[in-house]
């Protein structure tokens, strides 16, 4: 049982995010989600830059993975967001799980990602060939926490 | 004191990324909030916005919530992670 949370703004591997998962033989399923610099559909997006609370970014994600252990037998929990400015297609965010067993891992995996969207302190400005703008908040976030309440 | 920190879009909006405001009694975060807004039309108009987040002590709270001498405040608009 262990939890580890990064906010970097250094790249991270997924291969070797991979092996750290699935270090124990007590867990059969290992579940992982990259979050990616998506292009936008009417304008150029040259780069986006990620604001954040230090501290408080840090202590949000860990309670998210508290949270998600309390619901779910999990095993190893990784969560690392970075920060700093990102171009298209660059990695964002990582969310791994390793369990026993897969329905745990998918489950924890999609509940730390709606947790934090809607929780942890990041801001996304996107630097694109119309201007520049903060990017708002969708309402289908808000509607995906309501489906663990 | 109080320490009062601004994030993100309303960071920019005020041009302020941190305040210092006095507090000699406990206070409610929407006390402190009026007190803000009563600075000039700008933060008046910038603080009114009705998904304002706020977070005491790095946790998120409501704005019913109290502060405390040594509290850290933090006002910011709705998160855009992941």
């Amino acid at each position: 049982m262990s939890i580890f949370v990064a906010v970097q703004n250094a790249d991270f591997c997924l291969a070797d995010e991979y092996d750290r998962l699935r270090q124990d033989a007590h867990f059969g399923a290992v579940v992982t989600f990259s979050g990616l610099v998506r292009e936008l559909s009417d304008h150029t997006l040259y780069s986006m830059t990620l604001e954040h609370y230090p501290g408080m970014t840090e202590q949000a994600l860990t309670d998210i993975a508290a949270l998600a252990k309390q619901r779910w037998q999990l095993g190893s929990v990784r969560i690392i967001h970075r920060v700093g400015t990102l171009k298209p297609n660059e990695q964002i965010v990582f969310v791994g799980i390793a369990s026993a067993h897969r329905a745990a891992a998918f489950n924890a995996c999609e509940f730390i990602m709606d947790y934090l969207k809607n929780r942890a302190p990041f801001w996304k400005k996107e630097h694109t060939s119309n201007g520049d703008y903060w990017v708002a908040a969708k309402d289908s976030d808000h509607q995906a926490l309501a489906r663990w309440e | 004191m109080i320490k009062v920190l601004f994030f993100a879009a309303l960071r920019e909006q005020l041009g302020c990324e941190q305040y210092l405001l006095s507090c000699d009694a406990s206070l409610s975060i929407d006390a402190v909030l009026q007190q803000l807004k009563a600075r000039t039309p700008l933060w008046q108009q910038a603080l009114s916005r009705g998904d304002l987040l706020c977070a005491l002590n790095q946790q998120l709270v409501p704005l019913s919530a109290s502060v405390q001498d040594g509290d850290e405040l933090a006002f910011f608009p709705p998160v855009t992670g992941g």
